[in-house]
């Protein structure tokens, strides 16, 4: 473990080349794989290798290193079975696909060495799962195989140094061992020192609006720092908010300063170059998203400027990390709050930078739909004897808790679809032999199974095309004649109607319509403010860790003094018009606004949470009979409106406001919702695509264009209701825990809140509440009011009739 | 938002006028016809989900069949019609019959029991539907209507057919809504499918513009009751 730009990961091969030198030439030595090397990104393994061949050169060692990624040639990849290198490097989907291979064995029998490579990253995701899983089929296949993990430095180094080694009764105890309660765990290395980074907050001075995340009175000064420093990495948390940024900074830029923005859904041959100038050193600034968070090496960086919420202590310093990727020189980075609660926010990173505390997530429980996949592929590989497979499992920690029943159940789902409905028995993709062992079906189906390996379920998108209206008949646009910008999700697309304007690739683009598989646009006229605030809000979600920083700020006076002043001002009126909360407590204000009816919340628990508990108020306040018509949720409150007025009920029984706040809204309400939720059945669309219930690729098939296949909106209504135990509603549900609903911490917060809820009858909105007011209108809400919005449309209709 | 949606019954379930028949379409996506008690759905494709384990080895969930019938025996209990019209697609394909579970077969019979109970044929089942009850035809008139599988392209007053699964998409403010529907001009009216896994089409697709060179209106099933929604209102996919 240790900083970012420590220079661990051609340390973590050290080792490997010592072993393989001092082995000597022995071209007659069976062939074998001695060490693999596994990385999240497929650019950090060419980059690797690409750093590695320098040493190996120099120093005349008779090492054979090669890549193996979606890009290796049918030709390669088969030689590389038949004559494997010394070091492979390789990423997490293909590893799953060389241990199903049916050579597997013979292939990693004399492996010595695995490396995971940012395996920080890699751990929080399925694909760690995934990667877990593998990792256990390794140390099977070649029994006293070292694995060395890399990490960044986390929170709890222990639930990494676990993953990296058997668990469970499998291997035998280590030599003079400790007692019996500790698990088995890897050494621990730590790396540690580096200069300290120069951090700060920008500050301007000036008084800063209580909402919106967009920064732009700060712009012209993220300009002047572009142009004072060398080369300059602008993070930002969202696609809009890069497009946004990146169109701000060229408005501003008279001395024509190159000036790149790189994001995941500009066109790949974008990005290729974006990247490539910036390795040779031609830009001054990127403008990025996450896409650009993990270790490749980007040369000559000297300054990183954050712009909006940090959202995670981690995090930013990863992104910090990012600078000077050198150790003995601090890196320098500032942070840039887009709102005053951004400012607490920014406040709280440094501090816990300072601290150099960290915020990492949990370990994760592993999920059952990598499980099912991995299984499948285990009988690509080899039959399996269940017993055998599930003692191999149990030993990858994510899985460790995995019961027998479940597996059995994740075995049955594989072969048959899992149904009490014993439908499809006889075109079972595994089937039991009378020797007791699975064997996978036919070649089809392994086939199959290599066409769909992988956790990544990218969100169906269209490409974006530019198209060009013709100037004698305005709106006749012709398609076909423009270039491909990039493109953007179905799920976004479908909102559009003709002549919204959108930011993208940074321009504004004026939408045409659909045609075919494409995105029709063409160039707003100049001065067009786009229309559709696409992805307004984060994608990640305020820490726990941070967000109680933040209570603690607020809830402490004496820490103002470390705030710009603005910021205390702030909080001392809020403090005369209402009440600051207490560090654990939670605020709940009720006030009358323009004849609706408010209450307005502050847990300080990420967005994600905040919508959950949003829609679940909301059905609580409708069965109260107080009429609720809508929710806002930001990332530190929420607002709700309603006919009827919370606070006389509030006024009648005092334990009101409480009981809408009691833990068991987590039970029927949450059912009930999860029924109709639009996030519940994208989760659930994951789930089944990861599981292979919906193949993405059927062998024979053409890749391109929309696959003509059921919806798995239909598929989940149908099974909630006839199967809700089914394994893959319960993958889902495990997903939702912690994913696009964060129902757990929700469940989290409303243990902490209870008997510590402040409650505030007010005449009129507090300063606190304007923050989530702004958010109204702001923010779209998915799944809920389909009727309102038909309704709407259908007044439109009886207009026209009357008039 | 979730506001309460107080709904007028009358509204639930709305009734139109073609060729001077009085049609009720139910929010379930079937069509009662109250002076011939009869009920008429469309596109049940029965057996859709054990189809893709035949063909591509896909394990969808199989109960489809089961969740069809379910919504079907509601309108047959609510209607408790003389006559029942299947209109077309009513199997998947043409050995989904074999495929039925014994269970969801017996259900079919139970349907039948004591009504006259007509498949016409569709393009996935043309060659069927044997041994699942009932009578069989290529089409039926019912006063002024005839009921057929496909529209005719020329278009007949009175023609009351299904085959295309016509879906209207409302998008406002940020957000779309995408529903089954019932699509007319007042002279000739396409069905909704009813199956629970058949997919839809939109309604400003060619294939069902064209058979409304004057406009049409769609009957989008919401939530809680039937919406009509003007073509200008409608959104391309």
């Amino acid at each position: 473990m240790a900083p970012t730009g420590a220079g661990k990961t051609l340390a973590g091969f050290l080792p490997s080349l010592v072993a393989l030198s001092e082995r000597g030439p022995q071209p007659l030595k069976p062939k074998g794989l001695h060490t693999l090397y596994v990385s999240p990104l497929k650019a950090l393994a060419v980059d690797i290798a690409r750093n590695l061949d320098a040493p190996i050169a120099e120093m005349a060692l008779p090492v054979r290193v090669e890549t193996r990624t979606g890009d290796t040639p049918a030709h390669k990849r088969t030689r590389q079975i038949s004559r494997p290198p010394d070091i492979l490097l390789t990423t997490p989907e293909q590893l799953a696909l060389l241990i199903a291979h049916r050579e597997a064995a013979d292939f990693f029998s004399g492996l010595r060495c695995v490396i995971l490579d940012e395996l920080h990253a890699l751990v929080t995701s399925k694909r760690g799962d995934l990667l877990s899983l593998a990792l256990a089929r390794l140390h099977r296949l070649s029994p006293g195989l070292a694995a060395v993990g890399l990490s960044a430095t986390v929170r709890e180094p222990d639930e990494l140094r676990k993953y990296l080694v058997p668990q469970g009764p499998l291997p035998p105890p280590p030599a003079g061992g400790g007692g019996k309660n500790t698990p088995p765990m890897a050494d621990l290395v730590t790396v540690s020192g580096g200069a300290k980074a120069d951090l700060r907050m920008l500050d301007l001075g000036r008084a800063l609006p209580i909402s919106g995340h967009t920064a732009w009175h700060s712009m012209p000064a993220i300009y002047e720092l572009i142009k004072e420093h060398r080369t300059t990495l602008v993070f930002v948390n969202t696609r809009l908010q890069a497009e946004y940024t990146f169109q701000e900074l060229w408005r501003l830029n008279e001395d024509a300063l190159p000036i790149a923005i790189h994001h995941g859904s500009l066109d790949a041959q974008q990005r290729r170059r974006v990247e490539a100038a910036m390795a040779a050193g031609q830009l001054r600034a990127i403008v990025c998203t996450a896409t650009l968070d993990l270790g490749i090496d980007w040369g000559d960086v000297d300054l990183v400027v954050n712009v909006g919420a940090p959202k995670g202590a981690s995090r930013i310093m990863q992104r910090i990390g990012r600078a000077n990727h050198r150790m003995d020189e601090p890196s320098k980075a500032y942070l840039v709050p887009g709102n005053r609660f951004e400012m607490l926010e920014c406040q709280a990173a440094l501090d816990a930078v300072e601290e150099a505390a960290q915020d990492t997530p949990d370990a994760r429980q592993g999920a059952l739909d990598v499980l099912a996949q991995h299984v499948l592929g285990m009988a690509c590989a080899d039959a399996f004897d269940p017993l055998d497979l599930y003692d191999e499992i149990v030993s990858a920690v994510p899985y460790a808790g995995l019961t027998w029943e479940s597996f059995e159940q994740v075995v049955d789902y594989v072969a048959t679809g899992g149904y009490a409905l014993r439908a499809y028995e006889r075109f079972a993709k595994i089937l039991r032999g009378p020797d007791g062992l699975w064997r996978v079906r036919d070649a089809r189906t392994a086939q199959a199974y290599r066409m769909n390996v992988g956790t990544i379920v990218e969100a169906a998108r269209v490409r974006v095309r530019l198209g060009r209206t013709l100037r004698g008949k305005p709106g006749t646009v012709l398609p076909k004649t423009g270039r491909v910008l990039g493109e953007i999700e179905d799920e976004f697309a479908e909102t559009l109607t003709v002549g919204d304007t959108f930011l993208f690739a940074g321009e504004t683009l004026r939408f045409e319509g659909l045609a075919e598989d494409e995105c029709l646009v063409t160039r707003a006229p100049p001065g067009t403010d786009p229309a559709i605030p696409s992805y307004a809000g984060a994608k990640f979600p305020l820490s726990t860790f941070l967000a109680a920083r933040v209570r603690a700020l607020i809830a402490d006076p004496f820490a103002w003094d470390r705030l710009p002043e603005q910021i205390g001002q702030y909080l001392l009126q809020q403090r005369r018009r209402s009440v600051l909360p207490g560090e654990r407590d939670l605020l709940v204000e009720t006030f009358p606004r323009a004849k609706r009816h408010y209450l307005t919340a502050f847990p300080f628990e990420g967005r994600l949470a905040h919508q959950t508990l949003g829609m679940l108020l909301t059905r609580r306040l409708e069965r109260a009979g107080l009429r609720p018509l809508g929710f806002a949720a930001n990332d530190y409150g929420i607002a709700i409106w309603s006919t009827r007025d919370v606070s006389e009920r509030a006024a009648i029984d005092p334990d009101f406001i409480g009981d809408l706040f009691a833990v068991d809204m987590l039970g029927d309400d949450l059912e009930a919702w999860l029924d109709e939720s639009a996030m519940m059945k994208r989760t659930f669309r994951q789930c089944a695509v990861i599981a292979g219930l919906i193949e993405r690729h059927h062998p024979g098939q053409k890749k391109s264009g929309r696959q003509v296949t059921i919806s798995t909106d239909l598929i989940y209504d149908v099974l909630r209701k006839h199967q809700p135990d089914h394994l893959l509603l319960r993958a889902a549900r495990q997903d939702a825990a912690t994913g696009l609903l964060d129902v757990r911490r929700l469940g989290m917060m409303l243990e902490r809140i209870q008997g510590r809820i402040t409650y505030r009858s007010l005449d009129r909105v507090s300063p606190l509440s304007v923050s989530v007011m702004l958010e109204i209108g702001r923010e779209r809400v998915y799944g809920e009011g389909a009727d309102e919005i038909l309704a709407e449309a259908e007044a439109e209709l009886l207009q026209e009739a009357l008039s | 938002m979730a506001a309460g949606l107080r709904l007028e019954k009358t509204h639930k379930h709305p009734t139109l006028q073609l060729a001077g028949e009085t049609l009720v379409l139910d929010l379930c996506g079937g069509l009662w016809l109250p002076e011939h008690r009869t009920l008429i759905v469309s596109d049940l494709h029965l057996e859709k989900g054990s189809s893709y384990a035949v063909r591509s080895g896909q394990f969808l969930p199989p109960y489809d069949t089961r969740e069809t019938l379910a919504c079907l025996h509601e309108a047959v209990v609510r209607h408790d019609p003389a006559r029942v019209v299947a209109l077309g697609d009513s199997f998947h394909d043409a050995r989904g019959p074999e495929r039925m579970e014994p269970g969801d077969r017996a259900l079919v019979a139970a349907l039948q029991e004591g009504r006259d109970w007509v498949w016409i044929a569709g393009n996935h089942d043309a060659a069927v539907s044997e041994g699942v009850g009932g009578r069989y035809a290529d089409a039926l008139t019912l006063g002024g209507l005839l009921l057929r599988h496909e529209p005719s392209a020329g278009g007949a007053p009175g023609e009351v057919a299904g085959h295309l699964h016509p879906c209207g998409k409302v998008a406002m403010r940020g957000r779309a809504v995408r529903r089954r529907c019932f699509v007319t001009d007042g002279s000739r009216l396409v069905m909704p499918a009813f199956g629970a896994y058949a997919g839809g089409l939109n309604v400003r697709d060619k294939a069902i513009e064209g058979l409304f060179p004057k406009g049409f209106t769609a009957h989008l099933m919401g939530d809680g009751r039937v919406f009509a929604i003007g073509r200008a209102q409608l959104a391309r996919d």
